[in-house]
């Protein structure tokens, strides 16, 4: 039993979803884009920063559980610096490695939420932010909610 | 019985009696055998994530007893034909035991007549048909319709539709706080000749609170409004008596009761249905078709278009059966027994927040661990072989009112025991150790 919940809150999530990283709002992000799960009331707000298509500043706002808050913080430090390309990528692998389990050798940090692809009820708290991310990026005003698709 | 004061003695005197029922039950373990009881529920007897499971989640939907299962194969096996247009003898045993199930569900709730009693796949269903056949008929600009604070979504999304499309206001009777009660003074006043429909649940699922629909009922209609009480968790887990509560219309699921998902129950008044247009049209629910004009039946058959939910009936009749063999009035002593033994102890934990009432709670306890998220609560308790709920219950403008997200819910039903209760609220404190150590 405990095996199976240090793989899902390993001590870096416990650690990002009590002290949260990069949590505020940005006075003048160049986009940003909400994120709301409506079956655990998981809400967050992304603020991104870019310029000549870096990601100069990225933080986030809202309220959510452990999953989705260290997901979002550890998204915040994982893209700062990034391209919008790379943060593309990043997605793709984040996607397959929470809902399949297969982690991305270059994925760094971020392969602490393997275990959340044996909790499949949790795997949209996880995703959550990322979905905000690609919103944010690719301006969509509307609010994303992991009810519309499977992951 | 007016005033929220009434109300509390109300409760002070039914909580006096619990405690003297669990005097009788230190002497007398139990109301009645549980041991026995759960030979009927192998679903219970397993292990989940190697733990032994303890199944809290019975206001989601109960387990159902061997008996319910085997009617329902009993009937594939051997009876399964289309009711009502059939001559061949498979239809008339399929006809009659569907019937008869409607007859069982008259005495389960005390109607008057089984013309009373509309079959439809849930509560959800049943409110929708009332709303949109009695509602769109009666419903005008300036009318009111009253509901509580403490409805769950299905209580609330179909009036606003039907308010939308009519021109009525919803009026919502607030609840005191934390403790779930309704503020029975605001309803007084809210009691105006414009509310036309008075909507409300008896047992609140998120709350736990037990409603005094009798009362509340009886003073609509004074004022010669329409009520419906929501049954959902209150018809398995306690006597109903639709004549002494004088309500226009009740509704439950079948499968909150020991029987399958896909039926539920939509009791009315005849005086009432008679005069409501059908809700959905087709076959089954007419007399004579015409290429422009149809003749339609009379209730119950005229609000059930198309080949009903044979099995479910079916199955519900035997769960219905199952459960007067033990005994609403045992079931209900034995919930609000262990909700009170489960309220006590979550109470002794620190940074806990309790939702409902202190006492006279229905089998249910709704609460949230301080800086931990229900979601969280729930995937560990899951690992430890608990199965609770979390999240908002279908009652998102309640959660906003108290302020919370969520909230984590444990519910009872005749098969939980105190020692799964006492197992859960350890589970409650490793889970407070996790994520706070």
């Amino acid at each position: 039993m405990i095996d199976e919940l240090a793989d899902l809150y390993q001590q870096v999530i416990l650690d990002h979803c009590k002290h949260p990283r990069n949590f505020h709002s940005l006075g003048n992000p160049t986009c940003s884009a909400q994120g709301h799960n409506p079956l655990c009331g998981d809400q967050l707000t992304l603020y991104i920063s870019t310029k000549d298509d870096i990601i100069l500043d990225i933080s986030f706002v809202g309220s959510g559980c452990c999953i989705s808050k260290a997901s979002a913080s550890l998204l915040t430090e994982a893209l700062k610096g990034k391209t919008t390309k790379e943060a593309r990528e990043l997605f793709d692998k984040v996607h397959k490695m929470v809902t399949t389990g297969t982690t991305d050798e270059n994925i760094g940090k971020l392969a602490v939420f393997a275990g959340v692809h044996k909790f499949p009820s949790r795997v949209k708290c996880a995703i959550l932010p990322w979905h905000a991310l690609m919103a944010a990026i690719e301006g969509k005003a509307q609010t994303v909610t992991t009810e519309n698709d499977h992951t | 019985m007016n005033t929220p004061y009434k109300n509390l003695e109300e409760h002070n005197k039914i909580l006096h009696q619990q405690n003297e029922l669990k005097q009788i039950q230190k002497s007398n373990p139990t109301l009645f055998d549980i041991a026995v009881i759960r030979k009927d529920f192998p679903i219970l007897n397993q292990t989940v994530n190697g733990n032994r499971l303890i199944y809290f989640d019975n206001a989601a939907t109960s387990q159902k007893p061997i008996q319910v299962i085997e009617a329902i194969r009993n009937y594939y096996l051997n009876d399964n034909a289309n009711v009502h247009r059939g001559i061949h003898t498979l239809s008339n045993r399929a006809t009659v035991a569907f019937e008869k199930a409607r007859e069982r569900v008259a005495s389960f709730i005390n109607a008057k007549s089984s013309d009373e009693i509309i079959f439809t796949r849930g509560t959800t269903e049943s409110i929708n048909l009332v709303a949109n056949s009695w509602g769109l008929k009666n419903l005008k600009p300036g009318d009111k319709i009253l509901l509580t604070e403490m409805e769950h979504h299905s209580n609330i999304v179909p009036w606003q539709i039907v308010a939308e499309r009519t021109g009525a206001e919803i009026v919502y009777v607030p609840i005191t706080g934390d403790d779930g009660y309704l503020d029975l003074e605001a309803f007084e006043r809210l009691l105006t000749p414009q509310v036309k429909i008075f909507s409300i649940v008896h047992i609140s699922n998120s709350l736990g609170t037990i409603n005094p629909v009798k009362e509340l009922c009886h003073k609509a209609k004074t004022l010669g409004i329409v009520t419906l009480v929501d049954a959902a968790q209150s018809a398995g887990h306690c006597p109903i008596d639709v004549s002494e509560i004088d309500c226009d219309f009740l509704t439950f699921s079948g499968h909150k009761i020991c029987g399958p998902t896909g039926i539920g129950v939509l009791y009315g008044k005849y005086k009432i249905l008679e005069t409501m247009p059908p809700y959905q049209s087709g076959g089954e629910m007419i007399l004579n078709v015409d290429y422009y004009k149809t003749a339609f039946k009379k209730p119950p058959h005229r609000f059930e278009a198309g080949t009903p939910d044979i099995s479910g009936p079916i199955g519900l009749h035997t769960a219905m059966d199952y459960l007067d063999s033990i005994g609403r009035d045992l079931i209900f002593e034995h919930d609000k027994i262990l909700a009170q033994y489960a309220y006590d102890r979550l109470k002794e934990i620190s940074g806990i927040r309790i939702f409902g009432p202190p006492m006279n709670r229905g089998g249910l306890v709704s609460f949230a661990l301080k800086d931990i998220h229900a979601h969280d609560v729930v995937t560990v308790a899951d690992q430890f072989g608990v199965a609770l709920r979390g999240g908002h219950h279908c009652t998102q403008p309640l959660m906003k009112k108290l302020g919370v997200e969520s909230t984590a819910r444990a519910s009872f039903y005749f098969y939980n025991t105190t020692e799964e209760a006492d197992r859960f609220i350890n589970v409650i404190k490793e889970i407070q150790k996790f994520f706070t150590s």
